[in-house]
């Protein structure tokens, strides 16, 4: 009993002191904006929302076909992608700073393109 | 209640026995680690033959893992009181096959991160789907029944939850069955048998998993299984094992005789390579003919390790039965146009030479070591091991009820 | 990089069109102007941004045995192109194929012909019935799609396609097209191109083919070309005996 209550002590303490040393050790997300004002809605509203705009609009353009939603994902990477690398992953990278700094796994680049899109559709007649 | 049903097993050196199971297991995870990695191109697996040695591993699993709680529900369902020392054990390898196949099979998924949408988002009109909801109750009514067996206060509603959890069981089978056998676009599949011909496999691999884990059991109690009782499970072994020949017979008769599917039939039976050896030499001659000749042959049948070797003979040819079904079914091409001559820059019309790759031969043997690892683990911790009160069965002739 | 910076300047159109303008200026335009010809190719009108797929429509493809050359692969390399399936697999058959070319020989005449085979966009498709999820999924128009963002791989729906239409991804991919999401794990077909159907645009393969022999069109619109063509001319169904109503239809087998 008494080695379990060290060992849950021992875990409080890294839990709650966890935050703290995050705050002390890591750095700061460095974002650089790459086109300010242009944000389909405000910083703080994105900051907080952008996961759920984004999961809702998926299901409706795959599922239901819709295209043209206010959120996309293709929208934001080709607002945020880095004018240097061209994408919105990597050192710096608007999405990964981020979520490498909340340690927020990132499945979007499993399946998508994180580059912004200069794709020409092949055979396509203007 | 007369004396204790079970008691508990110290297991002589059972910490490398664990760690045996551990360094199974472990490598399996690692195997399927590095398949999540680098994805399934590091496998034997391809386009055409999807499903490969995980499926017969953790197939193998999920089926026995039903079949093995026959041992408790003759017990307590059908009364039979040589049974139901056995109950707990039964009960308890019910639930830790259960897990290891679907270790494996969830390990070997395209996306195993994803196991909680698979959890979330549920199709009912899929097999697949149904077996989402089949396996967790199974598990959570198990474990309630092995409860009741294990703690006197409650052993009266046992009889309540193992009926239960026997019929659950044979739905649930019938479930792993139907995978296959709603599967209208394949020339191996597509039959209504296949659920009742899996009900039947599972009582025999899981009284062979059984018994192979009972016998073992024993040999750590450095006790002797009474002689009586070891030829009655034996016997019944022997039964379920013809039984499975008869089903796997008709099964093929049917394909031939109704479905017209000769081409197939030829394939998998005489012109398919590995296929037609697998079925002859594993499930035919290893897993039928061996174990009926140790369970009914008097000379053999007497053997102390008659029962483990016709046990493991039982397993070795589910296991090519089910290798024959599941990858011999995908390697033999799709019918898409009759009577005609196919070929195509996707291999069409080609026998799949599939071979397994080592870290799906580590996933496969994983699902093993880790059944093994927990039901060692449970043993040591409960009292699971059987107690025969001799005097007491022969007195009141239950040994041949 | 710079045309996307010279969209991303044009705040409105970008909010409007959102993903559809990500393919280029000329398909956008097309998007946002009805009446152009390239609409009247495709038999029904690009639909407007924040409107669903209709079950009014049935997407449907009309492929002419008869006009297919046996050598010639130019619907496979449209389609690898557009839609970014351009990874190199060590074994091909590990690799994704959204449409194939079958050769046939009849053995008792010697006939031969030569077709494409892709997802044949079942009305009642197999492949939705058995997936576990509901990742695989038919839109309201019979497009069927997976979708990624629940697939978890267990390959069932490979399993219960007649027509060896799906491939599941065996590595892991970095080179998309930002409008065809594709990745490691995840099963995948043919989706009748529905990015460029979205915009009023015909398949690649069908705009590929050289000799014309794929017609693209909405199967519930009695007027259009593909449509009447099916009503008077003889065409079959692979697998007719599955009864699953395809979209797919082939003439000259």
């Amino acid at each position: 009993m008494a080695i379990m209550k060290q060992t849950l002590a021992a875990l409080a303490a890294v839990l709650l002191l966890a935050p703290v040393l995050a705050s002390a050790g890591t750095p700061k997300p460095d974002l650089k904006i790459e086109n300010p004002g242009s944000c389909i809605a405000p910083v703080p509203e994105m900051r907080r929302n952008h996961m759920e705009m984004l999961k809702h609009t998926r299901d409706r353009t795959l599922r239901q076909g819709i295209r043209g939603e206010k959120a996309s994902l293709n929208g934001c990477i080709n607002c945020h992608a880095s004018k240097t690398t061209g994408s919105v992953l990597g050192q710096g990278g608007f999405c990964q700073e981020c979520h490498t700094y909340a340690a927020v796994k990132l499945d979007c680049w499993d399946c998508h393109q994180p580059k912004a899109g200069n794709h020409e559709a092949v055979g396509v007649k203007p | 209640m007369q004396s204790a049903l079970t008691q508990r097993l110290r297991i002589p050196n059972f910490y490398w026995l664990a760690a045996i199971g551990a360094i199974i297991s472990a490598a399996g995870t690692l195997a399927a680690f590095y398949m999540e990695h680098h994805g399934h191109q590091v496998t034997g697996m391809n386009n055409q033959v999807f499903w490969g040695l995980p499926h017969v591993f953790a197939i193998f699993l999920i089926v026995g893992a039903s079949g093995v709680l026959n041992v408790a529900s003759i017990g307590t369902v059908f009364g039979k009181k040589v049974y139901k020392p056995r109950g707990p054990l039964s009960g308890l390898l019910a639930i830790t096959m259960l897990a290891a196949g679907l270790f494996v099979i969830m390990l070997d998924l395209g996306r195993a991160d994803r196991l909680i949408v698979a959890m979330t988002h549920v199709n009912w009109t899929s097999v697949f789907g149904w077996n989402m909801v089949l396996y967790p109750v199974f598990f959570g009514l198990v474990g309630l029944y092995v409860w009741l067996l294990l703690d006197r206060k409650m052993y009266a509603y046992s009889k309540a939850a193992g009926t239960a959890a026997f019929i659950w069981r044979l739905v649930m089978t019938t479930g792993t069955g139907s995978i296959f056998g709603f599967v209208v676009a394949r020339q191996a599949y597509n039959s209504a048998i296949i659920a009742p011909m899996f009900i039947i496999m599972s009582f025999a691999w899981g009284l062979a998993m059984f018994l192979i884990f009972q016998a073992a059991m024993y040999k750590w109690e450095g006790s002797q299984l009474d002689e009586e009782i070891r030829q009655r499970l034996n016997k019944l072994l022997g039964t379920f094992v013809a039984a499975v020949a008869y089903f796997v017979v008709v099964y093929h008769l049917t394909n031939l005789y109704y479905a017209k599917q000769t081409a197939f039939e030829t394939f998998i039976l005489v012109s398919g390579g590995i296929y037609p050896q697998l079925f002859w030499g594993g499930f035919v001659v290893v897993g039928t003919i061996l174990p009926l000749l140790f369970v009914f042959v008097p000379a053999l049948r007497s053997m102390a390790s008659s029962s483990v070797l016709a046990s493991i003979f039982t397993i070795l040819g589910g296991l090519a039965f089910l290798y024959v079904f599941i990858i011999g079914g995908q390697a033999y091409p799709l019918e898409m146009f009759p009577g005609m001559e196919v070929k195509s820059s996707f291999f069409d019309g080609v026998v799949d030479p599939y071979v397994p790759s080592l870290p799906e031969f580590l996933l496969s043997i994983g699902g093993f070591g880790l059944f093994f690892l927990l039901s060692l683990i449970v043993v040591q911790i409960l009292p699971f091991m059987p107690q025969d009160d001799m005097a007491q069965l022969r007195a009141s002739g239950a040994l041949q009820d | 990089m710079s045309e996307p910076q010279d969209r991303i300047e044009n705040k409105s159109r970008r909010s409007f069109v959102g993903a559809a303008a990500v393919a280029g200026a000329s398909a956008g335009v097309a998007a946002l102007a009805p009446g152009l010809k390239l609409i009247e190719v495709a038999g029904a009108a690009p639909r407007a941004p924040g409107e669903p797929a209709s079950s009014a429509v049935r997407w449907g493809m009309l492929i002419d045995t008869t006009k297919c050359a046996s050598g010639c692969d130019a619907c496979v390399k449209a389609c690898a192109t557009e839609n970014g399936i351009n990874e190199t697999v060590k074994d091909p058959r590990q690799g994704s194929q959204w449409i194939r070319k079958i050769d046939l020989k009849d053995p008792k005449t010697g006939q031969e012909y030569s077709l494409p085979m892709l997802c044949q966009h079942c009305e009642h498709p197999p492949c939705v019935d058995v997936c576990p999820t509901g990742a695989s999924m038919k839109r309201a128009d019979g497009i069927v799609l997976v979708d990624r963002h629940i697939c978890i791989g267990c390959r069932y729906c490979m399993m219960a396609c007649p027509y060896k239409a799906r491939s599941l991804v065996h590595m892991p991919l970095t080179e998309q097209n930002p409008l065809v999401p594709r990745g490691q794990g995840c099963v995948e077909a043919c989706t009748f191109c529905v990015q460029r159907v979205d915009r009023g645009q015909q398949p690649a393969c069908v705009e590929a083919c050289p000799e014309k022999a794929m017609l693209f069109g909405n199967l519930n619109d009695p007027n259009s070309e593909i449509a009447q063509r099916v009503a008077k001319e003889k065409t079959t169904q692979v697998r007719a005996d599955l009864k699953l109503n395809l979209g797919v239809r082939y003439q000259g087998i």
